[in-house]
């Protein structure tokens, strides 16, 4: 069922073109950026929920989420790309199936948000929130099974999308959203009803909450509640893209 | 066990039927040529074949392997090269061909050599390191053929394998297929607008038209159906005394030319001449695949102009958008 010379040449292709734009790699970071530093030192005046940190070191673990997200979903929606340019031809006409193709894009689209999450928490590290070797071994970690729900979502709407242009449709009405109700740059235990309850359904959430406690000692859920919903939502994640791959065609 | 069997295949998309009801047998080691306009279903037909498409319905087996419920199997036996190409912009020729071999399972001590092989065959040595982004579409189609060919394929398609190439590239290409099916017997499935190409390759030639095999036969025999030879005549000629000749196999009209063809214009060109009435000009020469395809093909080719003739230069303006 699983092809892993086949995962193997997947991840390789997906790491080459990755490594090869550098730009991207880059371009990605500014937003990320400009909500810590801009929004972060903005609202100076801001309290930070967590008694002893800034409300700049209290967003660094939302925005480690965030980074992860848009990093994620643009690249699962690239495969439109690959599908308009007649690149997935080959890989759908090649003694693969469908599961080892979705295995080696979402492998892929890990590499590239945990690179991403590399270079975020060295310069937040550096310029904003201390953290010891531990921390980071262990915020890299938990990178890695949100990376994995996160690209699995984006995998699943590419497949099933047409063209580009719903591209925008997806960032307006399934990003942010998912980035605004995480509560990424806020507190949701005092946040207004209508949004504790909308969070709960938000993956991101979970991936926010569980870098909290990693990096600030601090979250609203148990780590196993984080971490049983992270599982919960990559498996349902995982099905669906699954069965999307699957039914990936040739298209005139 | 032939190479491909299919029985009554038929592909509908909402409108139009793209294949409809194609039965063919193709033999191991067979170079078939599928020979048709735009549009006929040449491409629909061998993406079924190749398991990229699934059917409306009827069924096929490719290298023994039933196209629907087995396509991993199909897929390992096959090499596709597609109209389009679909190289890898952003990589280099040379990883492009060593994803490919690493996606079709070829061994991985064998691979360096066989890149190697390939790139020579193709001509594409000096670029290996380029990325494809740079390459000419002449080299991209000729990087799309050499990856094709590397995992040693029993089925190869070919879906106009020689398109936009120039003459010395496409005889190399040439060569190489006729090599491939002797030294290896791989049976090869070619489509082509090119009737020289079809010509000098192919051992069967079916010819498609809106989805139906219309004509299935060798070259020779084709040709034959035809005539042997066609002979141009302008003049007042007498058209019934024409078709009464024995050795006359069939006699159109063409603007203000008659295209006559005959078995055997040496011994019979002089008693054509006699029968035909006051001729002005003469011209002999040899049937071509081409005159058997507008014999064949090009009725229908007529009748779609006329019908959709309001239609037919914006549909020719998209068609070139997208080829870009």
């Amino acid at each position: 069922m699983l092809n892993l010379n086949a995962v193997y040449a997947l991840l390789l292709r997906e790491a080459k073109i990755f490594f090869r734009e550098k730009e991207r790699i880059i371009s990605i970071l500014i937003s990320p950026l400009l909500f810590l530093f801009v929004m972060g030192k903005g609202i100076a005046g801001g309290h930070s929920p967590v008694a002893g940190y800034s409300y700049q070191q209290f967003i660094f673990p939302g925005i480690m989420a965030m980074v992860i997200l848009f990093t994620s979903i643009t690249y699962g929606l690239y495969i439109i790309w690959d599908k308009r340019l007649d690149f997935l031809k080959e890989v759908l006409a090649a003694p693969i199936s469908r599961t080892t193709l979705f295995v080696g894009k979402s492998l892929g689209g890990m590499l590239g948000s945990i690179t991403e999450t590399l270079l975020l928490l060295l310069i937040g590290a550096a310029f904003i929130l201390p953290l010891d070797i531990f921390k980071i071994l262990l915020t890299l970690a938990a990178a890695f099974p949100i990376s994995f729900m996160i690209t699995n979502i984006g995998l699943t709407i590419g497949a099933r999308m047409k063209s580009m242009e719903g591209f925008g449709l997806v960032m307006s009405f399934l990003t942010w959203p998912l980035f605004f109700f995480s509560g990424a740059l806020f507190d949701l235990s005092t946040s207004a009803p209508y949004i504790k309850v909308l969070s709960l359904f938000d993956p991101v959430t979970y991936a926010v909450d569980l870098f909290r406690v990693i990096m600030l000692g601090q979250g609203n859920f148990p780590v196993w509640i984080s971490l049983g919903a992270i599982l919960v939502f990559s498996l349902a994640t995982t099905i669906l893209g699954v069965v999307s791959f699957g039914k990936l065609q040739q298209e005139k | 066990m032939p190479a491909i069997k299919t029985e009554n295949l038929v592909k509908r998309y909402s409108e139009v039927t793209a294949v409809d009801g194609v039965s063919l047998e193709i033999p191991k080691g067979e170079v078939f040529g599928l020979l048709g306009p735009n549009g006929a279903g040449k491409t629909t037909t061998i993406s079924m074949l190749a398991t990229l498409v699934s059917p409306t319905s009827g069924a096929a087996l490719v290298a023994g392997h039933n196209i629907i419920t087995r396509p991993l199997e199909v897929r390992k036996n096959i090499g596709i090269v597609f109209q389009e190409p679909s190289v890898d912009d952003l990589l280099t020729a040379r990883e492009n061909l060593y994803l490919h071999s690493m996606l079709y399972g070829v061994p991985r001590p064998e691979i360096e050599q066989k890149i190697k092989k390939m790139l020579a065959l193709v001509n594409l040595t000096e670029r290996a390191g380029s990325l494809v982004r740079t390459f000419s579409g002449g080299m991209r189609r000729r990087l799309e053929i050499a990856r094709g060919l590397i995992h040693d394929p029993k089925i190869l398609f070919l879906d106009e394998p020689t398109l936009g190439l120039d003459p010395a590239s496409r005889k190399a290409i040439w060569t190489h297929i006729r090599a491939l099916k002797e030294t290896h017997n791989t049976t090869i499935i070619l489509t082509t607008h090119y009737m020289e190409e079809a010509d000098s390759l192919a051992d069967r030639i079916g010819i498609i038209n809106r989805g139906k095999i219309i004509e299935l036969d060798t070259p020779e025999a084709l040709k034959k159906k035809v005539g042997q030879d066609l002979v141009l005549l302008k003049g007042e000629i007498n058209e019934a005394a024409l078709k009464a000749l024995p050795f006359v196999n069939s006699v159109e009209r063409e603007n203000n030319h008659f295209k006559i063809g005959i078995t055997n214009s040496g011994a019979n060109l002089q008693a054509l001449l006699n029968a035909g009435g006051r001729i002005e000009e003469v011209e002999v020469r040899r049937v071509t695949l081409d005159d058997v395809f507008l014999k064949f093909a090009g009725e229908q080719i007529g009748q779609d102009i006329e019908e959709h003739a309001e239609g037919i230069f914006e549909r020719i303006a998209a068609n070139k958008t997208v080829r870009k």
